[in-house]
């Protein structure tokens, strides 16, 4: 990779994040004793190696404590890595953060990068003046934003009486105003409604086609990930589980996705439909298994056809599900 | 690799370069001066709230000459000091201690802000995360002890009748600004503590509103060790104490050498190098530990 006098990276090798063989180890000290203490090395990172292309949309995944957290923030820059090798567009990001954060931008769904006294307004004014950005840009950015994310009528309303699904739209605005190559987001529609979380979902589809935006996205919702990323990082205990595609993670994790049926009285298990099992019964409400990689259309449609059916309704596999599963095979 | 290689080279420029860290300081002060106006900016919205927090703040300091006033309805001196060389004390240590409170009060809250997580928050802007914390919440309603530090600064000097000469004017107002450095400096260094002990608060809280409070009275009524400490430990001596004794013409109860009554803006300056390492040390802790 070179460097040219305005920042800007030319990639050789396609990697703008490049991460290798990365690692982080806390010592926890813990009272052993009336005076004595121990401490224990935690590897939260154990030597992880992915690689993003520039201008792709990644989830990352696994559950909580799997390290996570501890791995964007050593991509931000905010955590300096114990061992392993780190570029973030051709920049070590704990030896050159402020160089790097005005590349990147951050959107932590449980708590806001806004001023919580102060209207969307001024915060986007602070966020324009702390990064410097040309007025021109900046109110192209916040017009593109306020009309793609609706929050005309929210400008003057101070961040701590907006609901959660505004103060995301609003969040992940104050992210974007600068242009970053990079967007890392964090739980993004963790307790947002539907409609909040589709048009979330929306706006970074049309962001990463329109700008060419590399997104990194952590959730606990499989359905984020099947809506917006094609490929899939799965972490647990520190170590890289799987890295491809979501339909691959099923498959390896043998995900399975449940139909939850009520019929119109009490009836035996339904029998005989290929590729579904019932698990479990109570009263006319039925749980039928199915793999994730199969579409739940036909499957539905037999059981219409077949049963007294008055409604039905579709759960995704928890994430802590397929790993676990993940484990045992 | 040849990236690798390039970064290399060009790291030790970036560390040597005294010109990027004068920078750094300005973009820091300038950072500090926007986020400072936008608060007041807003804070101004609602100005009947600001005039009664401004006056609340002035009456509750006010207190604590009120309670040297009544001290002085029952003894004429204390220490040997009259109540216009008392209200010298109290106004230089209590407009030093205000600049402080007003300019870097907010750095005490970076415990709170390590626990709840923001501190990640402030490292991911490209401003130095010290103009970010003292910045936040900037709040001129604590004018109002500087305002009151002042009225009695000046009513002690109608009443102290001292003969001025531009030397003298000048040791006072130099006097005030490194005692507000100094004082600055504490706050910082509270500050910086919390990265390590995130309940640091209430000791720092000892050093700051304790030590302005101890230099409201004469060094005199204090044990000798008391003064020691606060001359070779915590130097907060240098605040008022030292250069007011020359000022007002009493004699150092410690018998120090009479230059060190000159010193208090190297020692201000000095304090400040201290703290800029303690609060890069801190911060480094911060991002290796995360916690």
């Amino acid at each position: 990779m070179q460097e040219d006098a305005g920042g800007a990276v030319r990639d050789t090798d396609g990697a703008f994040i490049d991460v290798t063989d990365l690692r982080k180890t806390f010592s926890v000290r813990r009272r052993s004793g009336l005076l004595r203490r121990t401490s224990t090395e935690v590897h939260a990172v154990d030597g992880i190696s992915f690689t993003l292309r520039r201008g792709e949309m990644t989830g990352f995944i696994g559950p909580n404590g799997a390290g996570k957290s501890t791995t964007i923030k050593m991509l931000t820059g905010i955590l300096s890595p114990s061992g392993g090798r780190l570029r973030v567009a051709g920049v070590d990001p704990a030896r050159d953060r402020t160089r790097l954060v005005r590349r990147i931008g951050v959107v932590f769904g449980q708590r806001t990068t806004l001023w919580w006294d102060l209207p969307l307004r001024d915060s986007y004014g602070l966020v324009r003046r702390m990064y410097r950005i040309p007025r021109a840009r900046y109110e192209e950015n916040l017009a593109r934003c306020v009309e793609l994310l609706e929050l005309g009528g929210l400008l003057d309303v101070p961040v701590r009486q907006l609901s959660l699904g505004q103060r995301m739209r609003g969040d992940i605005t104050a992210a974007l105003l600068h242009d970053p190559d990079v967007l890392y987001l964090d739980e993004p529609t963790i307790g947002l409604d539907v409609v909040s979380k589709a048009r979330v979902r929306e706006f970074l589809l049309h962001l990463n086609a329109e700008r060419g935006t590399t997104v990194l996205l952590t959730t606990h919702d499989l359905s984020d990930i099947e809506h917006l990323c094609e490929r899939v990082v799965v972490i647990d205990h520190g170590r890289l589980m799987y890295d491809g595609a979501l339909a691959g993670l099923h498959e390896v994790g043998r995900g399975e996705r449940t139909l939850v049926v009520d019929l119109e009285r009490e009836l035996p298990p339904i029998e005989g439909i290929a590729g579904a099992r019932t698990v479990r019964t109570e009263g006319p409400r039925q749980w039928l298994t199915f793999p994730a990689t199969a579409s739940a259309a036909p499957l539905v449609s037999r059981i219409a056809a077949d049963y007294p059916l008055v409604d039905l309704s579709l759960r995704e596999p928890a994430i802590e599900d397929v790993i676990a599963r993940m484990y045992a095979a | 690799m040849a990236e690798t290689g390039a970064v290399e080279r060009g790291a030790p420029g970036r560390r040597l370069s005294a010109r990027r860290a004068l920078g750094r300081v300005a973009w820091g002060l300038r950072a500090y001066g926007f986020i400072a106006a936008m608060w007041v900016r807003s804070t101004m919205a609602y100005r009947a709230s600001f005039a009664m927090m401004l006056v609340a703040n002035f009456a509750t300091t006010f207190l604590d000459f009120a309670a040297i006033m009544i001290m002085f309805s029952q003894v004429d001196a204390l220490g040997g000091f009259a109540l216009p060389e008392v209200a010298f004390l109290y106004g230089t240590s209590c407009v030093a201690f205000g600049l402080s409170d007003l300019l870097l009060g907010e750095a005490e809250r970076i415990g709170r802000r390590v626990r709840d997580g923001t501190m990640d928050i402030l490292l991911m802007r490209p401003v130095p995360v010290l103009s970010q914390i003292a910045a936040d919440r900037f709040a001129l309603r604590r004018l109002g002890r500087i305002i009151q530090g002042s009225l009695v600064l000046g009513w002690s000097l109608t009443r102290l009748q001292l003969d001025w000469t531009a030397g003298e004017v000048l040791l006072t107002v130099s006097m005030v600004l490194s005692g507000g450095l100094i004082f600055g400096c504490l706050f910082v260094l509270g500050g910086a503590f919390q990265f390590w002990a995130q309940d640091a608060s209430e000791v720092q809280n000892a050093f700051t509103y304790g030590g302005t409070t101890l230099l409201q009275y004469p060094p005199t009524v204090f044990g000798k060790e008391l003064v020691r400490g606060a001359t070779f430990v915590v130097p907060l001596a240098f605040v008022n104490w030292l250069p007011a004794l020359r000022v007002l013409g009493h004699d150092d109860p410690l018998g120090l050498p009479g230059w060190v009554d000159f010193a208090a803006p190297a020692v201000a300056l000095l304090c400040c190098a201290g703290t800029a390492l303690v609060w890069r040390a801190g911060l480094r802790s911060y991002r290796s530990t995360g916690s």
